[in-house]
């Protein structure tokens, strides 16, 4: 089985300290890995750097085996990966379709594109897209709506849509069951299924571990930067160290 | 038409094209205070190419519009590594400096200004401000105007969904300066002389506010915004001196009752809306 995603002895310190220290797993095409871990671990420090927000120490990150390690985070996208923030990051003034549009550049990225008065066309092929997108999703009713007033769960949702049709194959979510209802969190679960079904790739950071259990066929633990345990969720939770790191009051309770 | 009004209307037009100048780059998140420097190169250099070398002004203007955008672009590209209030202050010396060198440059007249001999009448000036405000409306239509908001709105996001945040913001700005460059050609041509003095601070400051008044958010705003600005204070021309008071009053009590501008999209959306949900 090939890997999407492997990444290999990274590390990153800030100021000394190691945020990440000599971390190594993959992800292997077409699955779901969870990375979880106590707040501060590094998990969304991994996400930074594969997605090139910071520089990389030391390390190699393989996307699709593509060594994206000293690439610009720009180009980044255009190997695949893609990801979703904490705080959702939309752009919150534009509409839904018009974020989505924004989403689609790098596969709509000549200048001959960049001028033409799209909206002078009511029906091209993008729009189409953007909405035929949504629709799948059940989302076509908010497509002109400004992001800045729509509810948190349709934001995070509208953001997944986003990353695909930036084409993304390896698609990194950073807490995409935070702050969701029990409703939005089966929508959102239905919408990553739908998308591994398509053969997508998804590294998850996420603390619901009933979400990552439904979801992700393996889970990394990471622990002051370090990887401390790989393996399904069921195998991990036994083990000692990460009982005593992270997931040990969790089963107390 | 009476002398008076067209006046006010020339005056207008050459608001509208200094408005969408601070447009441009402002819509993808850039203040530039050094706008009059560029309205300076294009006034200066049309001059000069109608004067000594006899260009006919169809000519003149883009041509100097075109040099106003180089220097733009050239200077854009290292200016643009500064953000925020370091941004402004580069742009606001860089306005300074361009007007003090033609304060010195003698064979464009320096200190005593510089007679312009080819006249653009009130009807060119006119057409040109319609033009602009044409051209932008165009390009508020591509995907070009709307990576200038997302890249206001969120660079981080946008650089990773692979767009050139850098490449827009210096496009941004140096087609700032070429539309600005255009109206100070026209300018030098209507008023038929052109000082350096005339290119100062306040000329730079004062599209600024059209723009922040008439709101980023829409192709409409800065036009919205000149208007406000150029026919307000001649309608309180009535109670005389009081007028710029009154008005700098107002400017203060808008601006901190809607900080967005006038004009927005979601006004624009719930208009839309509203024809949707009409019976057919």
């Amino acid at each position: 089985m090939s890997a999407a995603l492997s990444i290999t002895s990274l590390s990153k310190a800030f100021a000394g300290v190691r945020a990440i220290d000599d971390l190594s797993f993959e992800v292997p095409e077409g699955k779901a890995v969870a990375l979880i871990g106590p707040n501060g671990a590094g998990k969304t420090t991994v996400f930074n750097l594969v997605s090139g927000v910071y520089p990389v120490d030391q390390g190699v990150i393989l996307v699709k085996g593509v060594d994206v390690t000293n690439m610009p985070s720009r180009k980044r996208i255009s190997t695949g990966v893609a990801r979703s923030f904490q705080n959702i990051r939309l752009m919150a003034h534009l509409s839904v379709l018009e974020n989505l549009l924004v989403g689609q550049h790098v596969r709509n990225a000549s200048l001959w594109s960049l001028l033409t008065p799209y909206r002078l066309a009511p029906n091209h092929r993008w729009k189409r897209e953007a909405l035929k997108a949504l629709a799948e999703s059940g989302l076509d009713g908010y497509a002109y709506d400004t992001v800045g007033a729509l509810p948190y769960g349709v934001r995070k949702r509208i953001d997944l849509v986003r990353a695909t049709l930036a084409g993304a194959s390896v698609l990194m979510l950073d807490e995409p069951a935070a702050g969701l209802n029990p409703t939005e969190t089966n929508a959102l679960r239905e919408d990553l299924r739908a998308l591994k079904s398509r053969g997508l790739t998804l590294l998850v950071v996420e603390h619901d571990m009933q979400f990552v259990e439904s979801v992700c066929e393996n889970v990394v633990v990471l622990n002051f930067g370090q990887k401390i345990a790989e393996g399904p969720l069921s195998v991990v939770r036994q083990d000692r160290l990460v009982r005593e790191a992270y997931l040990g009051a969790e089963e107390e309770t | 038409m009476s002398g008076y009004l067209t006046g006010v209307l020339v005056t207008l037009s050459f608001n509208v094209i200094a408005a969408y100048a601070v447009y441009l780059p402002m819509a993808a998140g850039q203040l530039n205070l050094g706008i009059a420097g560029f309205m300076a190169i294009g006034a200066y250099l049309g001059a000069f190419l109608t004067n000594e070398l006899s260009w006919p002004i169809w000519a003149a203007v883009p041509v100097s519009a075109g040099l106003a955008g180089t220097v733009g672009l050239l200077i854009g590209l290292p200016v643009l590594r500064t953000h925020g209030i370091y941004l402004a202050m580069a742009t606001f010396a860089l306005g300074q400096v361009i007007s003090a060198t033609f304060l010195n440059l003698e064979v464009v007249g320096g200190a005593a200004g510089y007679p312009v001999a080819a006249y653009a009448p009130p009807a060119v000036v006119f057409a040109a401000a319609a033009g602009v405000f044409l051209f932008m409306v165009l390009l508020s239509t591509t995907r070009f105007a709307l990576y200038l908001t997302a890249v206001k709105s969120d660079a981080t996001v946008a650089d990773l969904l692979g767009i050139s945040v850098r490449g827009i913001q210096v496009a941004a700005f140096t087609l700032g300066a070429v539309v600005a460059g255009f109206g100070g050609a026209l300018y030098g041509h209507h008023y038929s002389f052109i000082e350096a003095q005339h290119f100062n601070v306040m000329l730079s400051v004062f599209p600024v506010l059209y723009v922040l008044f008439g709101g980023t958010q829409t192709v409409l705003g800065p036009l919205v915004g000149a208007l406000f600005f150029t026919l307000a204070p001649e309608w309180l021309r009535a109670s005389a001196e009081w007028r710029y008071a009154l008005f700098a009053m107002f400017i203060i009590l808008f601006m901190a009752a809607r900080p967005q501008g006038l004009v927005t999209t979601s006004m624009f959306r719930l208009l839309g809306r509203r024809k949707a949900q009409a019976p057919a």
